[in-house]
């Protein structure tokens, strides 16, 4: 068993890395909140890895059952995933918002339509 | 053991999605990947034993976020511009982020160690006293609803304010429809 | 998706299904896994999937949003009344114990109605955020 050690966090951690990448790279607003929803599933899988116990079982409690796994990061990430979606649906309604102002979500071409209106005044 | 290889494939198929989703062009795909990615993080859950946190993932994730998503392409445009995947800048950023991240993993315990830290704290002390305490066997439920209540309550007011937030930024959409209607006359 | 018989017969039948499952969820989820905020998900994509099936309008009529307003708030309100009515009855903010005259009976209880509250916000927040991104 100790083979596997660490590997399940790096592997984590490596989904992470690329939903991190996703967000630092793409000018596109939705595909930034796609790269944010990948960043975040990888967090709650961080989170539940640490909470598992080889052998134990599902934290409903039953006389024949002696090991559970524990139950705090399960609660912790049961509402965090609930609050994950509402915050990302005001992420998204603030990108309809710009495409319904500037007509693009690409991130550069807002910057440049910004520019051009600074200009004449 | 099983358990362990199940593991590692559903990780290793969620990172095939991830990178698929880094890069493909076509945002509507790419909604649909990360759909898959959530649900594919709920099997991963089951297998950790976090069934409570599995059943809201495959709801949210794959079922409700998609939609989300799906909406706002609708009202926007569903393709990304043709850009270069690979930039080094970010690239270097990233690596290096994660070469920390990992060195900070090298002190954690083994993964499903029934001796961590984690373990030793609190939450045994759910396991034996809730059902005295608190009554319902689902461990989950007493500390969601009667030890954590004020986070719970929280939570449901961080909802309640995010669903506020996008009628103030999106509208009923009726009134929306009113003003085009105007607008058009 | 107007014209497609073979879905609106399979939604037809699968909706109740889906509705009462969720009810189970919120209701059982002291015993298996489940409560509110499942609950409240799956709730709500039982009324996404009739609304994307046969038409948002007719979902609205069903469920108009301004009944989702109100419920969005009063689920809230419904989890913040159990504190103070703990208050009055003698204890702490949300100790649900006071509640009945048995400890356990009243943290039953008390579960019971904050599970409730958290259900029917998750369900009317997330129906409403389906109606402000699909019109």
């Amino acid at each position: 068993m100790a083979s596997l050690g660490l590997y399940n966090y790096w592997l984590v951690i490596a989904l992470m890395m690329i939903g991190f990448y996703i967000v630092i790279t793409s000018p596109n607003l939705v595909k930034k909140i796609i790269g944010l929803n990948i960043f975040q599933a990888s967090v709650f899988v961080l989170y539940i890895t640490m909470g598992k116990i080889i052998g134990g079982s599902a934290p409903i409690l039953s006389d024949q059952i002696a090991v559970y796994s524990n139950p705090l990061p399960h609660v912790l990430i049961l509402t965090a995933i609930v609050v994950g979606v509402a915050t990302t649906a005001v992420g998204l309604s603030l990108v309809v918002r710009i495409y319904a102002a500037y007509g693009t979500m690409e991130e550069d071409e807002i910057e440049k339509i910004e520019a051009q209106e600074e200009v004449p005044t | 053991m099983i358990e362990a290889l199940i593991d590692e494939a559903i990780l290793g198929l969620m990172l095939v999605i991830a990178i698929g989703v880094l890069y493909w062009r076509n945002l509507f795909a790419a909604a649909m990947l990360t759909s898959i990615y959530s649900l594919l993080a709920a099997a991963l859950f089951v297998v950790m034993d976090a069934v409570d946190v599995a059943f809201t993932e495959a709801a949210v994730g794959a079922g409700i976020s998609i939609i989300l998503t799906l909406g706002t392409l609708a009202l926007t445009c569903g393709e990304q511009k043709p850009r270069p995947v690979f930039v080094l800048g970010p690239f270097l950023l990233v690596l290096l982020t994660g070469a920390v991240l990992i060195y900070g993993t090298l002190d954690m315990p083994d993964y499903g160690d029934a001796l961590a830290p984690i373990h030793s704290h609190v939450a045994p002390r759910y396991l034996e006293e809730s059902r005295g305490e608190v009554g319902p066997p689902n461990v989950v439920t007493s500390v969601l609803a009667s030890y954590r209540g004020y986070d719970t309550l929280g939570e449901t007011v961080v909802i309640f304010t995010a669903g506020i937030g996008v009628f103030a930024l999106l509208g009923h959409g009726r009134r929306r429809g009113k003003v085009v209607a105007k607008e058009e006359v | 998706m107007q014209h497609h018989t073979v879905l609106h017969v399979v939604a037809k039948i699968l909706l109740p299904l889906i509705l009462l499952f969720a009810l189970y969820v919120q209701f059982h989820g002291d015993f298996g896994p489940g409560g509110g905020f499942q609950a409240g998900v799956i709730f709500a994509v039982g009324l996404i999937l009739y609304g994307l099936i046969y038409g948002v309008d007719i979902l609205k009529e069903a469920i108009p949003s301004r009944v989702l307003r109100v419920l969005m708030a009063s689920g809230v309100l419904l989890y913040a009344g159990v504190g103070v009515l703990s208050i009055l009855m003698g204890g702490q903010y949300l100790d649900y114990g006071v509640l009945a005259h048995d400890p356990l009976h009243g943290q039953h209880w008390g579960i019971f109605f904050v599970e409730l509250g958290v259900g029917i916000t998750v369900a009317s927040v997330m129906t409403s955020l389906f109606y402000a991104f699909t019109s």
